[in-house]
């Protein structure tokens, strides 16, 4: 356990007061009920105002009658566990324990061992925080493994969370998407708990989640001047009517990050209406659920719409298509930010990105194939003027042209992250020489990235 | 006074640049060469019959090798701590000589013997290298390598004239006593079994060297070989194996190749690319010499604590892996693709798994290299840039497009068209029938969807290097943390706010972050250079 040394320098008389508070504090009857698995350490101090002194000349310093204010700002730098072997110690430091300031926040770790090699959050801690503190929970996450187990878990803390008044709250799948094999009614259910109680929600994390369009309503409903943050990438239930409607209301929204089919001029037109914030992130993902599947287009003149209603906006777009999956995209301008390529691109394709992509920031390309990427990236280099990082996996550059893009681009690479086996030494560089070269231009020390060879 | 040596191989499996032996060999009287073989191993490890048919004809070289120099190897059965006092006592052993192993578990093996050695009256003669903390990126390493002095010469072989008066006794029953078992004496299945792809054994390792570097030097002058159909299959040049068992040294390779590269280049200096093979290996023991959790994900302070899932059915499917189960080998680039789509690529596996079979089945496997690499493959490791997923299908369509390679090792889909023998469950039904290989009754159906689980995962990384301070932002890339114990929480409570970027984000009470309670290592505190000892105790 951690002790730090205090000096305690308060004056006398306020150090009695604090003495008589604790002491009436600890006639309470709200009881000691620490949860299970902390053992007692030690027996509680018994009331009374005794002094702990050594010598008259120096000022008490009884660890027991430490201000409250004092051990809340210690409890703040432990961990969770250590704070609970603290709250152990004597009554005064298990009441500081439970001050709500330390239960703002809070992670749920919902893991079953079957299919998980973390450890979860102790259930005696969970009905706790459920019983004493729900009603100071403000910023809440929950962290479910890949089993249904967890998931309905989290969906019954959620719908105990009556009394919360939450500003932020995170669904995460660790591994696979679990909320999914949730029935939808329980999940939903659940969710709209909060919805409707918490009425001053900001931030919102639902990612991979049977949310649908009438939970949406009710979000909006509840929380339309407060909610700032959306993301919720892969809800399959959700509508581009739906997504429509959050535009719509909630007029504060900075950051929304959906999938590519919500997607609609609608909802751009809406995002810059002019009751509309500045809008600072948008993240969309593009993926295909069967090879050839087909999507629709966005019009310039709605991405024209955005970039002038929120001209620093953020455009962040992951690809997850098959090659000929590609044909919408890039054919007129787009002001993306920046641009994933999660699986094989084309050629074709990335030379379309350097023709229509003036604002991009960062690039990073899965894989492309074995013919060089030559004149795409010097074309990249020439039109994408705010290009500050690149990364490229499966691809192949010749050393030359790498450095013509390298020594076009300057200095405003911060990032550069190529594989070694990118770089096709020619009659100019050697895989030796280049890095020597990169280096001079990027104005630091470069080298490939690498991957160990048995 | 009469000396009496045992030398001890572990792994060192050599005559050649073994300075060890050499240097007990002076002064001794008597020398035997002993290999100690446990035989409940072969039963119960997690080590498959290739690395044992591997180990074994090391040792039949070995003694071959001992044997025209009127010595022979000894193989004991039985565990270091019985054996050694039994034989210091029956051949009157005051002098015990082995090669330093730098893995932890050998480490403390060793330590309990030299304690044994000591109270027996037994001198042990050990060479190893000091160094301080290992540094924990290649690129750091390399910069390292730089400035150190130069590597020493390989030890002289083993030779008559080195033994000089040195004598073996010999008994007559030493076949029954000492002999090299056999696989079938071990416990193994042997029927059925295909010859060795890789055969094991100093003499194979010094002839392959001779090939491997005449190969280097004709194929384009030292520059890297394109990735091609046939760089999957085994070479018969390859050497990880043999470096691995120490049947080859790595100290004589990479002199040779210097040699070589100097004469084919005119004297320049040869590249540290050069030796990328052997500076990976150098690489991983160092950092893993002093953490005996380095092939864990628990308790290792240089792993990223990444929440994997547990899936023992799509592990054991994905182990049915054809050629390394088959020969104990695949290509370093086939298992960058395997292990990216076990771990962070599709199956979100933890490594430690993969890294599991891999020691089972892998002939060139050891701890270091084998755990090493598992945790850079998974971007377990700080010093990884996880953007870089291996498409399972595309790969494969890219390096080898007619499919040889897997006509090869899936025997059932040989008869696909090129076009589909990569994603056959893609195939049209008629094609699936003409090549009499329906999916989902002769061939499983793909165990995910690569698009959707790339999707989930990439996402799934970003969120775990997001509580590393430097990758917050809206980007993938991002400086990757050169210490370890840079803002990483333990089990916090982090608000879920905006993680893309913290202008927009609910800050709360800042008394919520908590503190690292973890170390903090100082990569410059490492030591510049790394000097040789020579130990004796008594």
């Amino acid at each position: 356990m951690v002790l730090c040394y205090v000096y305690v320098n308060v004056p006398f008389n306020f150090r009695m007061k604090r003495m008589k508070r604790i002491d009436e504090n600890s006639n309470d009857s709200t009881s000691v009920n620490p949860p299970e698995p902390f053992k007692r350490i030690r027996p509680e101090d018994s009331e009374g105002p005794h002094a702990h002194c050594v010598s008259d000349d120096y000022p008490v310093c009884d660890w027991a009658r430490l201000p409250q204010e004092l051990l809340l700002h210690i409890f703040q730098y432990l961990p969770l566990l250590d704070r609970a072997y603290a709250s152990q110690v004597c009554r005064g430091w298990n009441q500081a324990f439970h001050m709500p300031e330390l239960w703002r926040c809070f992670e749920f770790e919902l893991n079953q061992p079957a299919s998980s090699y973390l450890k979860a959050t102790h259930p005696d801690l969970i009905k706790q925080i459920i019983k004493r503190h729900s009603n100071h929970l403000q910023y809440v996450s929950f962290k479910v493994d890949s089993s249904t187990e967890s998931a309905e878990a989290a969906c019954d803390i959620l719908s105990q969370l009556v009394n919360c008044s939450l500003k932020t709250l995170g669904l995460i799948s660790t591994a696979r998407p679990s909320f999914m094999e949730v029935p939808k009614s329980h999940f939903i259910s659940a969710l709209t708990v909060v919805f409707v109680n918490s009425k001053s929600l900001s931030s919102l994390k639902i990612d991979d989640t049977p949310v649908d369009d009438p939970s949406l309503k009710v979000l909006v409903a509840n929380n339309s001047d407060t909610l700032k943050l959306l993301k919720m990438s892969s809800c399959p239930h959700v509508s581009p009517a739906g997504i429509l409607c959050v535009a719509d209301q909630c007029h504060g929204l900075r950051e929304l990050a959906l999938n590519y089919h919500l997607l609609s001029d609608e909802l751009l037109l809406a995002l810059s209406s002019e009751k509309h914030v500045h809008l600072e992130h948008l993240r969309i993902d593009v993926v295909s659920e069967n090879p050839g599947q087909h999507f629709h287009t966005i019009k310039k003149s709605s991405w024209d719409a955005m970039v002038r209603h929120s001209p620093k906006f953020n455009l962040v777009m992951y690809f997850f298509l098959y090659e000929e999956e590609f044909s919408p995209f890039f054919n007129e301008e787009i002001p993306v930010t920046h641009l994933y390529f999660g699986r094989s691109v084309s050629k074709e394709v990335l030379g379309r990105v350097g023709l229509h992509c003036p604002r991009l920031v960062e690039l990073v390309v899965c894989a492309n194939g074995l013919r060089p990427l030559d004149e795409e990236l010097i074309r990249i280099a020439k039109h994408c003027t705010q290009l500050s990082a690149i990364g490229l996996g499966e691809c192949e550059v010749s050393c030359s042209a790498f450095v013509e893009f390298v020594k076009m681009c300057g200095r405003r690479l911060s990032q550069l992250s190529i594989m070694e086996e990118v770089l096709i030494p020619d009659h100019k560089y050697s895989l030796d020489e280049i890095h020597w070269e990169v280096s001079k231009h990027l104005g630091r020390v470069w080298f490939p990235d690498m991957m160990p060879t048995w | 006074m009469v000396v009496n040596t045992i030398h001890w191989f572990r792994k060192g499996l050599r005559l050649h640049d073994n300075a060890a032996l050499r240097d007990s060999i002076r002064g001794s009287d008597s020398l035997r060469c002993i290999y100690i073989l446990d035989p409940w191993f072969a039963g119960s490890s997690n080590v498959g019959i290739n690395r044992w048919r591997f180990l074994l004809q090391c040792l039949e070289d070995l003694d071959a090798s001992l044997r025209k120099l009127n010595s022979r190897l000894f193989v004991i059965r039985g565990q270091p701590t019985d054996v050694f006092p039994r034989l210091f006592k029956e051949w009157q052993i005051n002098r015990l000589s082995y090669e330093h192993d730098s893995e932890p578990f050998g480490k403390e093996r060793d330590a309990a013997i030299q304690k044994l050695a000591s109270e027996a009256g037994v001198s042990s003669w050990i060479i190893e290298l000091n160094g301080g903390q290992p540094p924990l990126t290649y690129k750091r390493f390399q910069a390292l390598i730089n400035h150190m002095e130069a590597v020493e010469l390989p030890a002289e072989t083993i030779t008559a004239e080195v033994i000089k008066t040195c004598v073996t006794p010999i008994s007559d029953d030493h076949d029954d006593k000492y002999g090299v078992p056999s696989l079938e004496e071990l416990g193994f299945e042997t029927e059925g079994l295909t010859t060795a792809v890789w055969p094991g054994g100093e003499t194979e390792a010094l002839m392959r060297l001779e090939r491997h570097l005449e190969r280097k030097a004709w194929v384009a002058n030292f520059e890297r070989p394109r990735m091609n159909a046939n760089s999957l299959l085994a070479s018969p040049t390859g050497l990880s194996p043999y470096l691995r068992f120490g049947c080859l040294s790595c100290r004589l390779f990479y002199f040779k190749l210097t040699d070589l590269y100097k004469k084919v280049k005119k004297n320049s200096t040869p590249p540290l690319s050069l030796y990328g093979q052997l500076l990976w290996r150098e690489f991983f023991y160092t950092t893993a010499t002093n953490n005996p959790c380095f092939d864990k994900m628990d308790g290792n302070p240089v792993c990223v604590q990444i929440p994997w899932d547990r899936n023992p059915e799509a592990l054991a499917k994905w182990a049915r892996a054809g050629q390394l189960r088959q020969e104990g080998w695949i290509h370093h680039l086939a298992r960058h693709a395997v292990a990216c789509f076990l771990t962070r690529g599709d199956l979100w596996i933890s490594w430690e798994e993969g890294m599991k079979v891999f020691e089972e089945l892998l002939l060139d496997a050891d701890w270091s290299v084998n755990a090493g690499s598992w945790m850079w493959l998974s971007c377990s490791s700080f010093f990884q840039q996880f953007f870089h997923c291996y498409c399972p299908v595309g790969f494969g369509r890219r390096t080898d497009p007619n499919g040889d390679y897997i006509r090869r090792y899936l025997p059932i889909l040989r008869a696909y068209p090129a076009k589909y023998i990569y994603d056959p469950w893609n195939a049209p039904e008629d094609i699936q029938k003409a090549a009499k290989c329906i999916i989902g009754l002769h061939y499983p159906k793909p165990m995910v969807n690569h698009a959707e689980a790339s999707r989930i995962n990439i996402e799934r990384m970003k969120q775990i290097y997001q509580q590393l301070s430097c990758y917050r932002g809206l980007g993938l890339l991002a400086t990757v943390p050169v210490n370890p114990n840079n803002g990483t929480n333990g089990s916090s409570q982090v608000p879920v706010g905006s993680v893309e970027d913290t202008s927009v984000q609910d800050v709360p009470p800042r008394a919520e972050r908590t503190q690292s309670t973890q170390k903090r290592r100082h990569e410059d505190a490492l030591n510049e250079g790394s000097s040789k000892s020579w130990r004796q105790s008594k």
